[in-house]
């Protein structure tokens, strides 16, 4: 996983509520065996008319917004299935941080998997943050991951909160699977607690009928 | 003496395997139900790394979004699906894991084969790439869907890390009226609370609508606990929950059985357990619910009428009902049961199982679906269809004008062929009606297969209870 250290770049706002990993990768696009590749399905439905041309006024098709690095969106972001092609999509587009006032869980967790930061605000500094982004290409962002700050394009700043262990896993892209097989005594020693007091989850049932 | 503790809190404290100091967990993992959709990458990631899986038996396999539910015979049109498929079908066989094909009985909806199978028990940790795992806890196991990455690690080494949620209990109490079932509901509890009133929550079902409800309701109402934005739901084992399972093929036999029952007994909820937030709800007077919008908390009762966003509680909920009246092609007011439908899907891990095809198949008996509607039924697994058919079901529906279809997950989320058409209105038994969800344009209404059987007959929706 690529390192989050600090993030520089322009903010697309999408200011909706309860947006769901249906509208931010639809189920088209689930069919791949790979993780690359899906930006181009990102948001398709807001992105593409049915004949599939482009829908000009959306806002990832508006020239200052087509290098967006942040988005800033509205409650329960990433509701409904737990796609993570809905991460993979918004990284592959170039998203790396994403920021609302409140985030659905799975998404939530299946964005640290995969290098993206997702900040919680209240709705208040939302709204500071989508006026400030309404000004586009010019208006450029810094998230600064390690000192848990936002600096706005007129210089401002605001603070946010994130869990320590995984601002440590994204600040130095460490792997959750490696850090876990470091454990491996310990699942084992479970294991073998687990089997005595019930015993019937490890015996080999008949084949299922 | 010591603490009471809810039936989350005792799941989730025997299967602790570590705690880091600042409080992340390693939790163990029992069980892992696999499926084609959110796998390939994960086994990829484990090919990448040079890893195996930790534990093959723990874990069962089977393709349910993509499969057609056509006839089974001919190769699958969609050349992506057929991959995706066989991908699936590939890596079991590489890491050793039993998979139930598309010609296996068993195959079918891979949240009610877990169950069906005796594979989900009371007690368990249990998990799947899939956020409507939540339906395996009205076993009382804790269940929840995970990303692709976390069935990557839980395939490595049958853990997850994880921060403990909250617990959150909903009461709900009163008989459901004659017509009312488990869907209206869960229909109900969300319409309520939101869908996000759950985030951050388990959600423990309890009350006595709820053990009044049988095993089917109650993964009814623990498989939308996820559109209530809950990490999982649960409700605590008992009677209806061990007649249900006993003589289940993957379920304990002999000793172990007493056993097992007599380590279910301790797990429901102490007297006095703390809850972070607790709902009481009174359902002995609801009528038949269903969705207007595009988010599962657009709820209102069949007697009701489409709402109007000047009422709405703030501007953002405004907007969104905007959106999600135009999307919808409805105007503020229409009374509900005065909305013509164009299909019906009645399926999906929701609703899916023998009961609900039951309960459609009492209202449809000897009426006929309205001429301009087309109407399916998809029953959930290869073992239901067969229940069903020895118990005559597939002809009331055919001969009502339904299409009788093989299993899968189907028109819930039309990863297959099927799905509507755009502005196609549609009376769903299914659990989102996200824009888009059966289809571009689609336009989806949720409700129970009582309901959607209803509508199928009238052509519009219609009041159950008009029909018992």
């Amino acid at each position: 996983m690529e390192p989050f250290t600090t993030l520089t770049g322009v903010a697309a706002p999408l200011a909706m509520i309860n947006i769901d990993t249906d509208m931010i990768i639809p189920k088209q696009f689930l069919k791949t065996i790979k993780r690359s590749g899906l930006g181009s399905g990102l948001f398709y439905e807001l992105r593409y008319h049915e004949n599939g041309s482009e829908i000009a006024d959306f806002v990832l098709h508006r020239p200052s917004y087509k290098n967006a690095k942040i988005l800033i969106t509205g409650d329960n972001f990433g509701c409904g299935s737990s796609r993570e092609h809905a991460p993979w999509a918004l990284l592959d587009f170039g998203i790396r941080c994403i920021i609302a006032p409140s985030f659905a869980d799975i998404f939530f967790n299946n964005c640290f998997k995969n290098g993206i930061l997702p900040i919680v605000l209240p709705q208040t500094e939302i709204d500071g943050l989508v006026a400030a982004a309404e000004n586009g290409a010019n208006a450029t962002f810094t998230v600064d991951l390690e000192a848990q700050v936002i600096t706005t394009p007129d210089g401002g700043q605001v603070a946010f909160e994130v869990d320590p262990f995984r601002k440590h896993c994204l600040l130095n892209g460490l792997d959750d699977i490696g850090l876990t097989m470091e454990k491996a005594s310990a699942i084992d020693a479970f294991e073998s607690r687990q089997q005595t007091d019930q015993p019937w989850l490890y015996r080999q049932q008949d084949q299922p009928e | 003496m010591p603490q009471p503790r809810t039936l989350f809190d005792k799941i989730w404290q025997s299967h602790l395997v570590d705690i880091q100091d600042d409080g992340t967990c390693l939790l163990y993992i029992d069980r892992h139900l696999v499926h084609e959709v959110t796998s390939p990458q994960a086994f990829e990631g484990l090919r990448t790394a040079g890893r195996g899986v930790r534990r093959p038996e723990a874990t069962l396999a089977v393709a349910d979004h993509n499969v057609p539910t056509t006839d089974r015979a001919l190769e699958i049109e969609d050349e992506e699906s057929r991959i995706q498929i066989e991908t699936l079908a590939d890596n079991c066989e590489a890491f050793g894991i039993q998979f139930f094909p598309m010609s296996d009985i068993r195959q079918g909806i891979v949240h009610i084969i877990g169950p069906e199978q005796g594979f989900t028990l009371p007690g368990m940790a249990v998990v799947c790439g899939d956020s409507h795992t939540s339906t395996h806890g009205a076993f009382g196991a804790l269940a929840f869907g995970i990303g692709t990455s976390e069935v990557e690690h839980v395939l490595a080494t049958q853990t997850l890390m994880q921060k403990p949620a909250k617990n959150m209990r909903v009461l709900v109490e009163g008989d459901l009226a004659v017509g009312i079932t488990a869907k209206d509901l869960v229909l109900a509890i969300i319409g309520k609370i939101g869908t996000a009133g759950g985030t951050g929550h388990v959600i423990e079902y309890a009350g006595n609508a709820i053990r009044a409800l049988g095993m089917e309701g109650r993964m009814t109402v623990c498989n939308m606990s996820i559109e209530a934005g809950a990490r999982a739901g649960l409700i605590a084992p008992d009677e209806t929950t061990f007649n249900f399972l006993a003589g289940r093929p993957l379920a304990p036999k002999g000793d172990d059985w007493d056993k097992a029952v007599a380590y279910w007994r301790t797990l429901p909820s102490d007297e006095g357990a703390r809850y972070d937030r607790e709902i009481t709800l009174d359902v002995a007077a609801i009528p038949p619910q269903i969705t207007w919008g595009t988010s599962p908390e657009d709820v209102v009762p069949i007697t009701g009428r489409v709402p109007d966003p000047a009422d709405a509680a703030d501007e953002n909920k405004r907007q969104a009902m905007k959106r999600a009246l135009h999307y919808m092609g409805l105007e503020a007011g229409t009374p509900m049961q005065d909305i013509r439908i164009d299909r019906v899907f009645i399926g999906s891990c929701t609703n899916g199982r023998i009961e609900d095809l039951r309960d459609a198949a009492a209202i449809v008996r000897g009426r006929r679906v309205a001429d301009h509607v087309g109407a399916m039924v998809v029953p959930g697994s290869g073992l239901i269809k067969l229940e069903a058919e020895r118990e005559g079901l597939d002809q009331v529906f055919r001969e009502a004008g339904f299409e009788w279809r093989e299993p899968g997950c189907s028109m819930c989320l039309a990863m297959n062929a099927d799905r509507l058409q755009p502005g196609e209105r549609c009376a769903s038994t299914s659990n989102r009606n996200f824009e888009g969800r059966q289809g571009r344009g689609g336009r989806t209404h949720l409700m129970s297969p009582a309901m959607a059987a209803a509508a199928a007959v009238e052509g519009r929706f219609a009041d159950v209870r008009e029909f018992l």
